[in-house]
């Protein structure tokens, strides 16, 4: 008769208690937190009513509204629309200098990173916000906060795609002789094209929704209208606003990913 | 056809689709351009530019700490909580949501789909609407800007959710049920552990986006450092300017190392 036998003491459970203590700590830190800045469950509750009658004061919404939002809307879409090209514009130079694999020199490519980084910790409404005290309260303001914000994505998404071309294209020019300018043109550019062009698109759609918003900071666009519209406790309006804005994004959204279907 | 015609039909074919494009691109920005009220730039933009640049190379050093009422760090760190308890409630919210849209956990079809529908709605509305929605219910400050983050996170969350879980491996969520595992002792022992270093890491990611977003919803009364940011740009006081915004890119960065860092130690 065989006997199965264990090869040796069965290994110790590891102990449990690092992770609930982790667990314990975590909870800690969201409680801290929510008492630092007063959340209080009850004030939601007893404000309940509060949001009970915004959502009936919400419906039916006020259709007429969008025929009067509707230049801003159209100067929404020409803000997103100019701010992404400038952007693009300026992140074409800033990508080459921040792909490794385009200028040998490691100082140069870790400051533009490091600049990249810093630029992009900015959200798109505080650039907004100091651009509007710069340029006053105009679409001007707002074209110029995307524009920097567009930098920061394209560029970002750009040197990642520049990272990771094929090698073999730029080694042939190489051994033909080209110069760095040939080398780029010719042998880095059709290789990212595609994916620059996809990557404009995808921060246009960003934009679109952002731009809708910068209004709030008075850098123009449709945001305006939701400041205005919620000071006079219109929220028919508001929610014509939120509907109107829904389905220009939803639109954008399926011709930018129909393109970017094509191309990739 | 020769060989040679076909081409020169080929190229000439092409020419004309780029030219196309090209059209159409020009009147875009045509439309674009010449719908863009230009008002003209102030003339305070000069001075102003440069009391800017002026406040960013000796910023208000005094204003990061000062023993009573309000400075940088007190708010920063409101800024931070507002991510960290907005996170918390977003988590709560996107779980049920997010396995409610999974498609390989629903039976039928609809019930994924009007899940995905939720989120998607969720998605496309900003947290700064939400923010301002929200002001108008519990009053201005950071709770309002908490449950903005809250709700407006939920809709990314959950959809990320919702596909880690539609990527796992079905194995084990079979091998539970084949031994009688009921539907909670599959979710828990079967689905839990394969998602989870999937939901740290979503949760991470859009905990950097939160720390943007809750730095901006003082801009519009929902507490945080966006607060004395707008108030500092009023009072024209560039110098306090340009340490808050010193202040939110330091914290900002400082999140993303640490975050992007878990992240790739999880995945």
């Amino acid at each position: 008769m065989m006997d199965t036998k264990l090869n040796g003491p069965l290994p110790a459970k590891p102990s449990r208690w690092p992770f609930y203590f982790f667990l314990i700590g975590l909870f800690a830190i969201v409680l801290i937190s929510a008492i630092y800045i007063g959340a209080n469950p009850l004030t939601f509750i007893q404000n309940s009513d509060n949001m009970v009658d915004l959502f009936v004061r919400m419906f039916p919404p006020a259709w007429s509204y969008i025929a009067t939002t509707t230049p801003a809307m159209l100067e929404t879409i020409r803000m997103a629309l100019l701010g992404t090209t400038i952007g693009m514009i300026f992140s074409i130079p800033i990508m080459f200098l921040c792909a490794r694999n385009i200028f040998g020199l490691r100082w140069l490519v870790e400051l533009s990173r490091i600049g990249l980084n810093i630029l992009r910790t900015i959200p798109d409404l505080l650039l907004a916000a100091i651009f509007a005290a710069i340029l006053g309260f105009s679409p001007l303001a707002g074209i110029v906060a995307l524009s920097i914000f567009s930098i920061g994505i394209i560029a970002k998404l750009s040197f990642e795609a520049i990272e990771n071309i094929d090698n073999g294209p730029l080694e042939s020019m190489t051994a033909v002789g080209a110069n760095k300018l040939q080398w780029i043109a010719f042998g880095v550019v059709p290789q990212i094209l595609p994916h620059f062009v996809s990557y404009v698109l995808y921060t246009f759609e960003i934009n679109i929704r952002a731009a809708a918003i910068l209004g709030l900071v008075g850098a123009g666009g449709i945001g305006v209208f939701y400041d205005r519209a919620l000071g006079f406790f219109a929220y028919d309006q508001v929610l014509a606003l939120i509907l109107y804005t829904l389905v220009v994004v939803i639109i954008i959204d399926l011709i930018s990913l129909k393109i970017r279907e094509k191309l990739l | 056809m020769s060989q040679r015609d076909q081409l020169k039909k080929a190229r000439a074919r092409k020419r004309g689709k780029i030219a196309l494009i090209l059209i159409g691109l020009i009147a875009i920005y045509v439309w674009a351009i010449s719908g863009i009220e230009f008002r003209g730039i102030q003339e305070t933009a000069g001075p102003v530019t440069k009391n800017i640049l002026k406040g960013f190379i000796s910023p208000d050093w005094s204003y990061v700490y000062s023993p009573d009422g309000e400075d940088l760090i007190r708010g920063l760190l409101e800024t931070l909580a507002i991510a960290i308890a907005g996170i918390f409630l977003s988590i709560i919210l996107a779980v049920p949501v997010g396995l409610w849209a999974a498609k390989n956990l629903s039976k039928s079809f609809i019930t994924s789909q009007s899940g995905k529908g939720v989120l998607s709605f969720f998605r496309t509305l900003p947290d700064i609407i939400l923010a301002l929605l929200f002001i108008k219910v519990v009053g201005p400050g950071a709770f309002a800007g908490m449950l903005a983050l809250g709700i407006g996170a939920m809709g990314m969350l959950g959809k990320l959710y919702a596909e880690e879980v539609e990527a796992m491996d079905p194995g084990p969520v079979e091998s539970i049920a084949a031994v009688g595992g009921n539907k909670l002792q599959q979710l828990a022992f079967g689905v839990i552990p394969q998602v989870l270093p999937g939901f740290i890491s979503a949760t991470l990611y859009r905990f950097e986006i939160n720390m943007r977003s809750a730095a901006t919803l003082g801009l519009i009364g929902a507490g945080g450092v966006g607060t004395a940011l707008i108030f500092a740009i009023q009072g024209r006081s560039w110098d306090r300017v340009g340490i808050i915004l010193i202040g939110i890119v330091v914290v900002v960065l400082i999140v993303d190392l640490l975050s992007s860092a878990l992240r790739k130690k999880i995945t």
